[in-house]
């Protein structure tokens, strides 16, 4: 029974020697080993791409030796994890603090299933995509409780708590952003959405109702970037003020495996709010450049620029306290989100 | 379309697998020498008094409680904004009432000043945080 276009090809190059559900399963494992493969590589360059970038803005360069200029001083660091000593403290709850690496990258990583990289290539073409991605992202701040509460240390709680209060207020305005893209295109498909967008530079949702979307952009953007707890909102993970917040107690591979997540959700953020607002795989030239191959590329183009400036805020921004953090999402980014969502919503009636 | 939610259950089944197997792998090629020192409770070099599942700031739920009843409408407004399109003006103002309501909601829980990441001055210290 085919399922979704890539799935139909497949089916007709194949001959009917394995009964169909078998197949399906085989395929959609496939599907499954290679997009978990492709999210830990992006994380890997991500981290190489931070150090580096960093390393620029602080007029010095970064990995070098390892490879050229570096390029395999990430795979270097993650083997050095894997042969880490994995201690966890005696005072700890020994099954939650294993469980909640687990929960944490699940979670994050459960959201690329529905990424479209091009008209075709997308693991799982749900009906409620952008919905589930919003669903599924929230998960992970049960982990980050879980990883704080299980280490038994004051300061991984404190981080934890920290930290999943500032990720549940945060999800308010991005979740009211992405309803004004939704507003517009009037499907929750994140294909539906990017052929919505299909045709060049000027039919992106970015300029629709401007500037309402203009706002609903920087608005997820920004509260996206406190929901991964990094940039100027890195409360939660500050070294000089709370050791390492809710990771403390955490050493070796699990770390290893908290830092993959924030890097893979980093990239996840990046590639949602390109397909949403800046056209996914669809070129900016019209029809020049665009389907096939060109869809990755384009995609990786956007996803990338918006990885570089989430680097660049980071490198550049104080942090910011714990009670300007609330009041920037309670006070400035809900009320702007809400106006954002009734000022399309009149642009479109009227 | 439910198909499609089997990939996702593939995909999270072989994601668990995936950490998992990291997991054992470290476990055959780590060292494991546990000493006293090494799995105390870390506290940059002072040595940790009592237990950390302590009560915590009531702030915290208030932040939890506002969130809920704010997602609970985003969810309420997902379909609408769905169909919005096809729908006309009417529903546009239905569907304002209720976030004006909310919204209401909103200015009144700013205005007690549970918002406030900061407690008054006149409150004893030892109920800070």
């Amino acid at each position: 029974m085919p399922v979704s276009n890539i799935y139909v090809t497949i089916f007709q190059t194949f001959p009917d020697k394995i009964p169909d559900t078998i197949f399906t399963i085989l395929l959609m494992l496939a599907g499954a080993v290679g997009i978990t493969v492709l999210a830990a590589l992006l994380a890997l360059i991500g981290v190489y791409l931070e150090r580096k970038i960093s390393a620029h803005m602080q007029d010095r360069l970064g990995p070098m030796h390892v490879g050229w200029h570096g390029v395999i001083q990430t795979l270097a660091d993650a083997l050095k994890l894997l042969l880490k000593e994995d201690i966890v403290p005696a005072a700890a709850d020994k099954k939650l603090h294993l469980l909640a690496p687990f929960i944490v990258f699940s979670a994050t990583i459960a959201a690329f299933v529905v990424l479209p990289f091009s008209e075709t290539l997308v693991l799982s073409n749900l009906n409620v995509g952008i919905f589930y991605v919003v669903a599924i992202s929230s998960f992970v701040v049960i982990g980050i409780i879980l990883a704080g509460w299980a280490s038994n240390n004051k300061w991984s709680l404190l981080g934890g708590m920290r930290s999943a209060a500032q990720i549940v207020s945060f999800e308010i305005p991005a979740s009211l952003s992405i309803l004004v893209v939704i507003m517009a295109v009037g499907s929750l498909n994140l294909g539906d959405i990017v052929q919505f967008q299909n045709g060049g530079i000027l039919h992106w949702l970015i300029w629709k109702s401007f500037p309402f979307n203009l706002i609903a952009f920087i608005i997820f953007f920004t509260a996206s970037l406190a929901e991964l707890n990094r940039a100027p909102f890195d409360l939660p993970e500050a070294e000089s003020e709370i050791i390492a917040g809710f990771h403390t107690e955490y050493s070796g591979m699990k770390w290893a495996i908290f830092f993959l997540a924030e890097y893979a959700n980093m990239f996840l953020v990046a590639v949602i709010a390109s397909t949403l607002f800046l056209g996914g795989w669809s070129s900016p030239f019209g029809n020049f450049m665009n389907y096939g191959i060109f869809s990755i590329f384009w995609l990786f183009v956007k996803s990338f620029s918006l990885i570089f400036i989430q680097m660049w805020l980071r490198w550049t921004l104080p942090r910011v306290r714990v009670d300007q953090l609330m009041y920037t999402s309670w006070k400035v980014l809900t009320p702007f989100a809400f106006l954002c969502m009734i000022g399309v919503g009149l642009y479109m009636i009227f | 379309m439910l198909v499609n939610f089997a990939s996702v259950l593939i995909f999270i089944l072989f994601s668990v697998l995936f950490v998992g197997f990291n997991f054992l792998l470290s476990r055959f090629i780590q060292p494991r020498n546990p000493t006293p020192l090494k799995v105390s409770t870390y506290e940059c070099g002072e040595i940790s008094e009592g237990d950390s599942w302590i009560q915590f700031n009531i702030r915290f739920y208030v932040i939890a409680l506002a969130f809920l009843i704010f997602d609970v409408e985003i969810v309420f407004l997902f379909p609408w904004a769905v169909v919005f399109k096809n729908l006309g003006i009417f529903s546009f103002i239905e569907m304002m009432v209720f976030v004006f309501m909310l919204l209401v909601g909103l200015a009144y829980v700013w205005a007690k000043g549970d918002l406030e990441w900061d407690k008054p001055k006149d409150v004893p210290a030892k109920e800070m945080f």
